[in-house]
C-alpha cells in the first residue's frame, strides 16, 4: 500500500481528491471477506482490481460503493461519505441490469428521474450525452433487442447520465466476445479521456486489467489482502496495438509473476501465509 | 386440407431460399407471402386439425351405429339445438352471466390477491409463514368450502362470486408472491445504486419484475374462478349460468342442449385463457427474453 500519489501518468486529472478505505471489515456468514482492510486510492484514477476467482473483488467493489452493508469501517471519497458522493454502477450481467419493461433510451434517462430532475431537463441531458460520445445505436429498441456489447453500451450510458464521481464496473465485457470486448475497451478509455472520473473496474482478464488502468490492484486469495500494487505507466489511448509493446507485456508479466506467486503460496502453505 | 398440399409444393420451388433466409434474420411474421402459405395459417391447420377429427370420429361413429343416439346425439343435430339455443334461446344470456361472475370473481382476486402476493413475497419470513396456510387452503377443493361460503354470503350471486373469488386469490397470491421472492435481484441493487426509494422500488422495478409470474397466476386464477362458478351454478340456488344449464339440461334428458353447453363453456374457457394470454403478450413484451 505505497502512496499512489504521483503515479497518475497524465497530470490533466481535475479531480485530485483521496479515496480513503479504513477498517474495511465484511463477514459473509461466518466467514471473512474482509477483515481491517485498509486502501488509499486516488480519484481521477483508473483502477483495475485483479484477482483470483471468489476472492472478494465483485464484494470489495460492492461494498464500497454502497450497493452492499459494511459491518465495520469507513469508505470515505475526498472526505465525503459514500451516501455524499455520486456513484454509478455497471454491473456485470447487463442482461439483469437493464430494466427490459423500457426502451433503451428510457433506461438511459432512468437515473435523472429518479434525481426528480423534469423531464425536460432529463431529455436534454440525455441529448448531451449521446451526442458527446456518438453513440450509433437505435435507442428505441428493447434492451433484448440489441446485441451484448450494445445493451452494455447502454448500461454505460446509463451510469455516466447522472455524470458520476466515480464509476464502478464489475467484470462488464466477460459475456461479450472478444472482438466486442476490445471494442468495448476503446470506448471505456475514451469515456475516461473525455471525462475523468474515477473508474474502478473489475475484471478476471489480465489483459484488459492492465490495458485499461493506471493502476492495477492484484488481490490475494480470501482473507482478502493486496498483493500488490502495479502502475500502468503507458500512454493513453491504448489500441490493440499497444497490447504487444515491450512495456505492456512487460508489465503484464510482472502482474503475472505475482499472481502465480500469491496463487502458489496460498495453495501450497493454505491460510499459513500471514497478513502482511 | 387435400386440395391445399399441391398448391403449396408447386411454388415452393422457387419461393425456397428467400424464405429461409428471412426467417434466420427477421421475426417470421415479417415474411411477405400468400396467406396459404403463411406460418400462422399453417399452425390454423395444425390447430383445427384435432377437433375436425374428433367431429368426423363422433359423426362416423354415430352414422355406423357404434353409438347410443339416446346417450351420445349425432354432430349435426348437437349443433343445430346450439345454433338455436344461441341465436333464439337463452344461452347467450346463461353465457354471459356466468362470464359475468368469473370477471367479477377474478377482478376481486387480482385487486386482494396482487398486493397481498407482494407483500408476503417481499419479506421472506413472512413468506415462509405463509407458505404452508397458502399451500393447505390450496390444497382443500374449493367444493369442501360451498357450504361455508353459503352460510356466510348466501344463496344468491354473492356466494358463488366470494368462493370462485377466494379459489383464485390464493392461486393469485402463491404465484406473486414466489415470483417477487426470486426475483432476480441485480435490477433492485441497480435501481436502489441510483438512489430509489424502497416504494419507488417496489413500483417500478419489483411489481415489474415479478409481472410474468403475476400473469402465470391471473391465468391460473382466471381458470380456477371459471371451474368453481359452473360447478357452484350447479348446486347452488340460482336460475341462470352454463352450470345450472347444463344440470337443467341433463335433469331434462335435453342432451343435445347439454353437449352444445359443454362445448360453449369449453370455449369461454378457452377464450378467457386466450385473452390473457394476448394481455400478457402486449404488457409482459419481454418474459423470456
Ligand atoms: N451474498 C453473499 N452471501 C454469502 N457469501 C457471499 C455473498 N456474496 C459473495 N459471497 C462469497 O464471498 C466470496 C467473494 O465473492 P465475490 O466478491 O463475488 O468474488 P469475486 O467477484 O472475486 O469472484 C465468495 O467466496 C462468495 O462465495
Ligand atoms: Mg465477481
Amino acid at each position: 500500500m505505497s502512496d499512489p500519489g504521483t503515479r497518475i501518468s497524465d497530470q490533466q486529472s481535475l479531480r485530485r481528491g483521496k479515496i480513503e478505505i479504513r477498517g474495511l471489515t465484511k463477514q459473509f456468514g461466518d466467514s471473512d471477506v474482509y477483515r481491517d482492510f485498509n486502501l488509499d486510492l486516488q480519484e481521477g484514477e483508473f483502477v483495475s482490481i485483479f484477482g483470483p476467482n471468489g476472492c472478494g473483488k465483485s464484494t470489495f467493489i460492492n461494498l464500497i460503493s454502497g450497493i452492499i452493508p459494511i459491518d465495520f469501517g469507513t469508505v470515505l471519497y475526498d472526505g465525503k461519505t459514500i451516501a455524499q458522493t455520486r456513484l454509478s454502477y455497471v454491473f456485470q450481467n447487463y442482461r439483469e441490469a437493464l430494466f427490459p419493461w423500457m426502451r433503451a433510451i428510457s433506461n438511459i434517462q432512468y437515473p435523472l428521474k429518479i434525481l426528480g430532475l423534469d423531464k425536460k431537463t432529463q431529455s436534454l441531458r440525455v441529448e448531451a450525452l449521446l451526442a458527446e460520445f456518438n453513440i450509433k445505436i437505435d435507442l428505441n429498441r428493447y434492451p433484448y433487442e440489441l446485441s451484448g456489447g450494445q445493451q452494455q453500451m447502454v448500461s454505460i450510458l446509463r451510469a455516466l447520465i447522472t455524470d458520476p464521481e466515480v464509476l464502478f464496473l464489475d467484470e462488464p465485457f466477460s459475456a461479450l466476445d472478444y472482438e466486442m470486448t476490445l471494442f468495448m475497451r476503446e470506448r471505456l478509455q475514451h469515456v475516461f479521456l473525455k471525462r475523468r472520473n474515477t473508474m474502478i473496474l473489475v475484471s478476471h482478464d489480465l489483459e484488459e486489467a492492465v490495458q485499461l488502468a493506471n493502476r492495477v490492484l492484484m488481490l490475494t486469495r480470501r482473507p482478502t489482502r493486496i498483493a500488490d500494487t502495479v502502475p500502468v505507466d503507458v500512454p493513453w489511448p491504448r489500441d490493440a496495438k499497444s497490447l504487444t509493446s515491450p512495456e505492456f507485456v512487460a508489465i503484464k508479466s510482472r502482474c503475472l509473476e505475482v499472481f502465480s506467486r500469491e496463487v502458489a503460496r496460498h495453495d501450497s502453505a493454505g491460510a499459513a501465509s500471514g497478513s502482511g | 386440407m387435400t386440395g391445399l398440399s399441391p398448391t403449396q409444393t408447386t411454388g415452393s420451388g422457387e419461393q425456397a431460399p428467400p424464405i429461409s433466409r428471412e426467417s434466420v434474420t427477421i421475426p417470421p411474421t415479417k415474411a411477405v407471402l400468400p396467406w396459404f402459405k403463411r406460418p400462422a395459417f399453417d399452425r390454423f391447420l395444425q390447430v383445427a386439425a384435432g377437433p375436425v377429427l374428433v367431429i368426423f370420429i363422433w359423426y362416423a361413429a354415430g352414422a355406423l351405429g357404434l353409438l347410443n343416439t339416446r346417450l351420445i346425439p349425432p354432430p349435426g343435430a348437437t349443433f343445430a339445438t346450439t345454433w338455436i339455443a344461441l341465436t333464439q334461446g337463452t344461452m347467450v344470456y346463461d353465457l354471459t352471466q356466468t362470464l359475468g361472475r368469473v370477471l367479477w370473481s377474478f377482478a376481486i382476486a387480482a385487486g386482494i390477491g396482487v398486493p397481498i402476493g407482494i407483500v408476503i413475497g417481499a419479506n421472506e419470513r413472512l413468506y415462509r409463514g405463509a407458505e404452508f396456510l397458502i399451500d393447505f387452503c390450496r390444497s382443500t377443493p374449493a367444493t369442501a368450502m360451498f357450504p361455508l361460503f353459503m352460510l356466510v354470503f348466501g344463496l344468491g350471486d354473492e356466494g358463488k362470486v366470494a368462493l370462485a373469488a377466494f379459489s383464485a386469490l390464493l392461486i393469485i397470491v402463491f404465484n406473486v408472491a414466489y415470483g417477487v421472492l426470486n426475483a432476480r435481484k441485480t435490477r433492485i441493487l441497480a435501481a436502489r445504486s441510483m438512489g430509489a426509494g424502497r416504494i419507488r422500488i417496489f413500483a417500478e422495478v419489483i411489481f415489474l419484475e415479478t409481472l410474468p409470474q403475476t400473469f402465470v397466476g391471473l391465468r391460473a386464477g382466471v381458470s380456477l374462478s371459471l371451474v368453481v362458478i359452473v360447478v357452484a351454478e350447479m348446486f347452488i340456488g340460482g336460475m341462470d349460468g352454463m352450470g345450472h344449464r347444463i344440470m337443467d339440461d341433463q335433469m331434462s334428458y335435453n342432451l343435445k342442449d347439454m353437449y352444445g353447453s359443454l362445448i360453449l363453456s369449453g370455449a369461454l374457457g378457452y377464450c378467457l385463457n386466450y385473452a390473457f394470454l394476448l394481455i400478457e403478450r402486449y404488457f409482459v413484451h419481454w418474459a423470456g427474453r
